[in-house]
């Protein structure tokens, strides 16, 4: 391994801290879209969870409602908190385009890796505190019963399912730097699909075989079985191994799959001349 | 061994013409676009200090010329080389010697100067504390007032932002500026502060000045050399005396104006008005 010279790596950190400290300001200074977009969440978490608050009414036959409604508010803030991650890093150049700064951006002295580690930064900090919140709201309307639950795995299975999150994230965020007009929506597309066959509100067991294939390849899928097994079977550090170790594993191929494809496609937008913000 | 600021040589870049473009980055799949030259054969040498203006109306490939010494655009022909650096395999100490003022000021509109400032200053490597009291001087020696300064740029005016994005250039102290077009859109007095404080930024920095304008005064007074641009090629490429001398005994007193009409035949006012 090549060390870096001392001062190198404080150029670079701060560089990547420039991405974290511009974005925290750009949340300061949106923040009434930011107070809209915190309580569409709470708002839909808590409907989502309502759902099985309401399902021994709705069905009546005698159900778990602890287990239903833990099952179901895990997923709306575990995918709450995914697809913050996977958002941020996704829109890296969307929002770069759309606030006209893209060229100067990349015309900086900043590596494309120290570039999405800021932005990796922002989003796994902006994600927790924006998670946190809705959590801290929801769980006011239910009396939850976690005793015995391993919140530690749990939270450790998720630090992991971050990581391969944040490949997925640079992976999708080539699409609108080659597809100026629709590659923001095409992300969304990408977010919809995870969100169908990840099993976020409901076991992947239930979905049509092939949807199951698919599921395979979401780390959505393995972090939300292995938080689940942590806080509602209250399963032991072993038993979480397998989903932390494959999560882990898709992040180390995804991330650096992700950088060299985004390398690839800076270099097209370069040559095409995609990367002018009216494109 | 001393290199130029910057050197191109056979420069040539080719766009897809309007609605040929196809819809996947893939070349060997369906129609191949059709090409249009924005830059044909460009090559200049520009020695540090000078200002060197280029010349031209709108779509004439000035700025294409400027993305390409930028880094942001990777030549399909030919080479440019800042002090010795090839912006294609070196692009990354390219980067560090240039800096890029546009028309349109670039900035996180919702920010104010002074973020926007922090912004570039991290990104060029600054540490927190040198990079607030060198914003502060700037912004004091372009009379933008404190309170200005920590208001959204959005609020602030045309003139105003176009100062912040000369201040954001003088911030990572660039030895190549390139300025495309930076006085656009301004009034008469903001354009003559913005002009000045190029002339400063060669005087105390020995910074060398890419330029592209389509203000014939400004030109004239400002560059050392000027290039005539048309089509993406240039046309001529000498001092400004020189250039207006050419026209002698044809034209008494000839302006560059009269010098841009006698060597592409279009007249840069009404092209500007039709564009």
């Amino acid at each position: 391994m090549i060390a870096l010279p001392a001062q190198a790596v404080r150029m670079h950190a701060r560089a990547a801290y420039a991405f974290v400290e511009r974005n925290f300001n750009l949340v300061r200074r949106y923040w009434g879209w930011e107070l809209v977009w915190l309580v569409y969440s709470i708002a839909n978490a808590l409907a989502i969870t309502y759902i099985g608050a309401g399902m021994q009414h709705i069905s009546g036959a005698v159900v778990d409602t602890n287990y239903l409604v833990l099952y179901l508010l895990v997923g709306s803030l575990v995918w709450g908190y995914l697809d913050i991650v996977f958002h941020s890093i996704s829109e890296t150049i969307a929002w770069e385009r759309w606030e006209g700064t893209i060229e100067y951006t990349f015309m900086a002295p900043v590596s494309r890796l120290t570039h999405l580690v800021g932005q990796t930064l922002f989003s796994l900090v902006y994600g927790l505190l924006f998670t946190s919140v809705v959590f801290g709201v929801v769980a006011l309307f239910f009396r939850l019963d976690i005793q015995g639950a391993n919140l530690l795995g749990a939270l450790a299975v998720g630090a992991a399912g971050s990581l391969s999150f944040i490949g997925f994230g640079i992976v999708a965020a080539v699409l609108p730097l080659l597809f100026p007009e629709k590659g923001s929506q095409m992300t969304h597309v990408v977010e919809a699909v995870l969100l169908l066959v990840s099993g976020v509100y409901y076991p992947v067991s239930v979905l049509p075989s092939w949807m199951q294939r698919v599921a395979a390849i979401s780390p959505a899928t393995y972090a939300l079985e292995g938080i689940r097994l942590a806080i509602l079977a209250q399963s032991t550090w072993g038993a979480l191994f397998p989903y932390m170790l494959r999560l882990v594993v898709m992040g180390f191929v995804t991330i650096p799959l992700g950088v060299w494809v985004f390398g690839l496609a800076e270099r097209y937008a370069k040559r095409t001349g995609r990367l002018k913000r009216s494109g | 061994m001393s290199f130029p600021a910057l050197e191109a040589q056979g420069v040539c870049k080719y766009f897809s013409a309007d609605g040929s473009r196809p819809l996947l980055p893939l070349p060997w799949l369906g129609r191949q676009a059709k090409k249009v030259a924005a830059v044909e054969d460009i090559s200049f040498r520009l020695p540090r200090g000078e200002i060197l203006g280029i010349l031209g109306p709108n779509g004439s490939g000035k700025s294409t010329l400027v993305r390409l010494v930028a880094t942001l655009l990777l030549p399909d022909k030919g080479w440019i080389r800042v002090f010795g650096h090839d912006v294609v395999r070196e692009a990354a100490a390219v980067k560090k010697m240039i800096n890029r003022v546009s028309a349109e000021a670039a900035f996180f509109k919702r920010l104010s100067a002074v973020e926007n400032l922090m912004y570039a200053a991290r990104l060029y490597g600054m540490e927190g504390r040198t990079a607030r009291r060198r914003i502060g001087e700037i912004l004091e020696r372009l009379g933008i007032a404190a309170e200005k300064a920590r208001e959204p740029l959005e609020e602030l005016s045309r003139g105003m932002q176009q100062k912040v994005a000369i201040a954001r250039a003088f911030l990572t102290s660039p030895v190549l500026l390139l300025l495309d077009e930076p006085t656009t859109g301004l009034d008469p007095r903001s354009k003559r502060e913005v002009q000045d404080f190029i002339r400063e930024l060669r005087a105390v920095h020995d910074t060398t000045v890419l330029l592209t304008t389509h203000d014939m005064a400004e030109a004239d007074s400002l560059c050392d050399r000027v290039a005539i641009m048309c089509d993406g090629r240039f046309v001529a490429l000498d001092t400004p005396a020189r250039l207006k001398a050419s026209l002698e005994p044809t034209h008494v007193r000839a302006s560059l104006e009269d010098v841009f009409l006698a060597l592409t035949g279009k007249e840069l006012q009404a092209e500007e008005e039709a564009a």
